[in-house]
């Protein structure tokens, strides 16, 4: 599903490898950790894995596409395939619930009597049936990362993204979405989590891949956070 | 493209449109003055061209004859210059009636004067063509094709009339195309902005919408719906007040001034426009293309 080979990346501004020699393979299903402090280069996996950057040298192939070789007109297919959800939500505040979630199918162009049967669903999957109507800015942080969840899942990708998704939440929020993206993970979608929550890493004894000074040192099964201090 | 998305497209570009009013006002504004600007130049260039060519049709040339020519070889040349595309009319004047005209022109009694010289015309080597053309650009080269053929004694040419005209004529072109274009820049710069700042209100929600997968035309629709209501508000307008100024200056110049009528013919405000309401709303339209296209691609780069 994912493949890293030997990826490194170079920022031209920089003397030193923001990611070196990273090898990756992450099979369809699976539930994965990225773990390691600020400036290990989790950001800058992710922005590898959506494309966003391509990388210094090394090959990328995620879900079928091989990103050395895919024209930039494919892109936007190839993100079709991946759900993001990042720390700040990133919500479209002039926008209700109902109106951000339906906006992700409205911009890969789902019909409308598509978009009106599935929305609801997805809100009601999240537990937010009932706050359709709602502003971002009348919601919790754990309710706004439960809409960008819902966002990012209402298109059904195979793969879900999630940057430092606990990141704004208080433990119990930060729990519920755990226990969302692992449903998700149950139903087959490949989810990766990026964070550094060392106690949610540790409790839920997924893979664990850690991240250091842009080196992976270590890629664990039922892994545990490795404190660095 | 589907037809939701096409109307999502156009919603979203309306809603563009509303959130940056001021912007999109002053791009409105810019392509009416512009347009605006454009209609009257138009209308003005059309009458003065119309103008124009009646006064050059009254621009004479006069191609004079060798002595004793024969009949067959006036002929030839007049066969010769009537080759010549730019010639708008080619008269034959015989010595004859070059001799009647001289008279009436020039004599308070033609009558006597004619029996004065009877029998004897003293104009009797003037027979010649009397040529007008379409455009006096070129005169000089067509004069001197006249004086290149062969049993052509003399051609007589207004040139200082004719090249006024020619030199006005092109002044007032040329002027005109240049504060036209310079304005059909600053429309577009103009619009560019107003999508630039578009752009920028919406740069999160169009980081959003590229990663979740939108395509580069989905991104880029509603900016260039935008783009295109701007232009056809912008010359919708202008056009109107052109249709209004244009009918109401000429009734009060006739009304108030009724001695234009008898040497200068108006184009009638219907004939004029059929061209200018097309073109306007073609360009105004055009404009917003353009403005749109140019500055998604520069800031939307996916």
């Amino acid at each position: 599903m994912i493949e890293l080979n030997h990826v490194k990346m170079k920022y031209p501004v920089s003397k030193t490898y923001a990611l070196n020699d990273i090898n990756i393979k992450i099979e369809e299903g699976e539930f994965v950790f990225i773990v390691g402090t600020s400036g290990s280069g989790k950001t800058t996996l992710i922005k590898l894995l959506l494309k966003e950057l391509d990388p210094t040298s090394g090959s990328i192939k995620v879900a079928g596409y091989d990103y050395a070789k895919m024209k930039r007109r494919s892109i936007p297919k190839l993100r079709r395939n991946i759900g993001v959800v990042f720390q700040n939500f990133r919500l479209l505040k002039d926008r209700t619930v109902y109106e951000n979630v339906a906006f992700a199918q409205r911009v890969i162009e789902t019909p409308s009597r598509f978009i009106r049967r599935q929305v609801p669903a997805m809100l009601t999957l999240v537990g937010l049936a009932d706050r359709y109507k709602a502003y971002p800015r009348q919601l919790s942080g754990g309710e706004q990362q439960r809409v960008a969840l819902a966002r990012a899942l209402v298109n059904k990708p195979a793969i879900l993204l999630a940057d430092e998704p606990t990141g704004n939440l208080d433990p119990k929020n930060s729990w519920e979405i755990m226990r969302l993206l692992e449903d998700v993970n149950k139903k087959g979608t490949t989810v990766v989590v990026v964070t550094h929550n060392k106690e949610i890493v540790n409790m839920m004894q997924k893979r664990v891949i850690t991240l250091k000074k842009g080196e992976l040192i270590s890629d664990e099964q039922k892994g545990g956070y490795i404190d660095e201090d | 493209m589907r037809i939701s998305s096409g109307l999502y497209s156009i919603k979203q570009g309306l809603k563009n449109i509303r959130r940056n009013l001021l912007f999109s006002l002053a791009s409105v504004g810019t392509i009416v003055s512009c347009l605006f600007l454009l209609g009257i130049f138009y209308c003005v260039v059309v009458n003065f061209r119309t103008a124009m060519d009646d006064l050059t049709n009254t621009v004479t040339f006069s191609v004079f004859f060798d002595e004793g020519i024969s009949e067959d070889n006036i002929k030839l040349i007049g066969d010769q210059i009537r080759l010549k595309e730019e010639i708008n009319t080619c008269d034959f004047i015989s010595a004859d009636q070059a001799w009647k005209d001289f008279a009436k022109n020039n004599y308070e009694d033609p009558e006597e004067a004619m029996k004065a010289f009877a029998g004897d015309n003293p104009l009797k080597n003037s027979a010649s063509y009397k040529i007008t053309l379409k455009d006096l650009t070129n005169q000089d080269q067509f004069v001197k094709y006249l004086e290149s053929l062969n049993g052509v004694r003399k051609v007589n040419a207004s040139r200082k009339a004719a090249d006024g005209i020619a030199a006005l004529n092109s002044v007032v072109t040329y002027s005109s195309v240049s504060i036209i274009v310079i304005l059909l820049l600053v429309s577009i710069f103009l619009i560019s902005n107003t999508i630039t700042i578009g752009i920028t209100v919406r740069k999160e929600e169009i980081a959003i919408m590229k990663l979740i997968g939108a395509t580069n035309f989905f991104v880029r629709a509603p900016f260039i719906v935008e783009g295109i209501v701007i232009g056809l508000i912008g010359s919708i307008i202008p056009v109107i007040l052109v249709y209004l100024a244009y009918d109401n200056v000429i009734n009060y110049v006739i009304g108030r001034y009724n001695i234009i009528k008898d040497f200068f013919a108006f184009v009638p405000v219907k004939e004029l426009f059929t061209t200018l309401a097309p073109v306007s709303i073609i360009i105004g339209v055009g404009l917003g293309l353009i403005g749109s296209i140019l500055t998604t691609r520069k800031h939307l780069k996916i």
